[in-house]
């Protein structure tokens, strides 16, 4: 029983370093690419305690106070049901489908809490939110029943023990690990799907009309969304891990990748968002698809 | 004993906040020009912690570059009102402290201090980045030394900054 209970605050904890980690190295990788000089790497974690600490407090109604709070524990019990190498919590009990279902827990949170404080850019952030998810999700449902068909399992703890010794999934069904990716990284938000908080548009969308303690909530649960996304494409396509050490590399390694696209990209208008996610990559997640259903 | 424990507790507090500063991104005359290249790779002002954010509930320091026109001015003080404590504001070029070249102007106040409280002024026309960066660094140590208080002030005298708001604006709210 304490061993659960303090599992329960070291996972998570793990995660938000992690995830705080991958932030400032990326402001700091930014910078560089700019050649600028670029903030400190713990500056991610200097700005949510100045967010903590911050005097004032202003609210909009329960549920502006209540989107923050359901987001972050969405986000945390989303840690749980992710297979962590040497944790074992709630991924043994849950599956893929459930944890589809919990991921979504936390955007929902922020569109309720978001949608209570009347601004139209808020609304129109949440709408971009949605019509976004809209999209990517559909290659992304599709590249995970690639999966779920390839390994004949929805356990997420027997997905990754069948990559032991380098059969990983993204060996095994390139095409969908390469849609997976892409879909993946527009679930990040990143440029150039960095539609819902773009600020040159519609002011950081949803976080418009957060400040002080809030905004340092919804930082934080930025911060495991990181965790979460990339955790996730590593224990099914990148074999999961045998130790913490190889699970943090293999994470880095990623949004080190996803760093240079973001550098580089525009923005998207969000039909163009939408209407690339619709053509290219679901195409190909169906070609995935075919390829295992026919080769088995 | 439990005084001196929440002294230490906020004096840590304050060396921590002074090294995320984020600015409100509305610029309200024409020494914004100034800005970009602070914060572009030049002179980069985000290795202190500083970068631009877009709404007012977000950001802590409020950069009123150059002169203020009355219309302006209603922008600007709704804007600072909506900030979340600790905020501060800085007064940028020589426009902010006794109108500049617009001294006679009919449309323009001259000196920002009366309707808001202003922390710190960055003396020219125009404050190069150089300028600028010095003066982000200076109120970085007027935050740490707990001299930068004037959203005290603003709630202190707050009658004073609203009669002379009053007196330009007329009845505006």
């Amino acid at each position: 029983m304490v061993e659960k209970i303090l599992l329960a605050v070291l996972v998570p904890l793990f995660a938000f370093l992690v995830g705080i980690f991958l932030e400032g190295f990326k402001r700091k990788m930014v910078a560089r690419i700019q050649r600028r000089y670029g903030p400190p790497l713990i500056q991610p974690l200097l700005d949510i305690i100045k967010l903590l600490s911050k005097k004032d407090n202003i609210s909009h109604g329960l549920m502006f106070d209540l989107g923050p709070v359901i987001a972050l524990s969405g986000s945390i019990l989303t840690v749980f049901f992710i297979p962590t190498p040497g944790f074992k919590l709630l991924s043994a009990s849950g599956d893929l489908v459930a944890l589809l279902y919990i991921m979504v827990i936390g955007s929902l949170g922020m569109a309720l809490g978001a949608g209570e404080s009347g601004n139209p850019n808020a609304s129109i952030g949440i709408a971009r939110a949605l019509t976004l998810m809209l999209g990517y999700d559909l290659p992304f449902v599709i590249a995970l029943s690639t999966v779920i068909l390839k390994f004949d399992t929805t356990n997420l703890y027997e997905i990754v023990a069948a990559q032991s010794d380098l059969y990983w999934g993204a060996f095994l069904m390139p095409i969908t690990a390469v849609v997976a990716f892409i879909a993946t990284y527009g679930a990040m938000g990143e440029h150039p799907f960095e539609v819902v908080v773009a600020p040159q548009e519609v002011a950081t969308g949803p976080m418009v009309e957060y400040g002080g303690k809030h905004l340092g909530f919804l930082m934080i649960d930025h911060a495991f969304h990181i965790y979460i996304e990339l955790a996730l494409f590593t224990d099914l396509f990148l074999g999961g891990a045998s130790n913490l050490g190889y699970f943090f590399l293999k994470i880095f390694g990623l949004h080190i990748l996803l760093t240079f696209f973001d550098t580089v990209y525009p923005r998207f208008r969000i039909e163009n968002a939408v209407r690339f996610f619709w053509r290219w990559p679901t195409v190909f997640a169906l070609i995935g698809l075919l390829i295992v259903m026919i080769g088995g | 004993m439990d005084k001196e424990i929440e002294q230490g507790y906020n004096e840590i507090l304050e060396s921590l906040r002074k090294r995320s500063l984020w600015i409100l991104h509305y610029c309200t005359g024409c020494g914004a020009i100034e800005l970009p290249p602070t914060m572009t790779s030049r002179y980069d002002m985000g290795r202190f912690g500083i970068v631009p954010f877009v709404t007012p509930r977000q950001s802590d320091i409020l950069i009123v570059t150059g002169y203020v026109n009355i219309k302006t001015l209603r922008r600007i003080i709704t804007s600072y009102e909506q900030m979340l404590d600790p905020k501060y504001v800085i007064g940028f070029g020589s426009c902010s402290i006794n109108g500049g070249i617009y001294w006679d102007s009919h449309s323009v106040i001259k000196k920002l201090d009366s309707y808001m409280p202003v922390d710190l002024y960055i003396a020219g026309c125009m404050p190069r980045p150089e300028a600028i960066i010095h003066s982000f660094k200076h109120l970085m140590e007027l935050i740490d030394t707990g001299k930068a208080d004037g959203y005290r002030r603003y709630k202190e005298n707050y009658d004073f900054y609203r009669k002379n708001q009053r007196k330009v604006l007329g009845k505006w709210r």
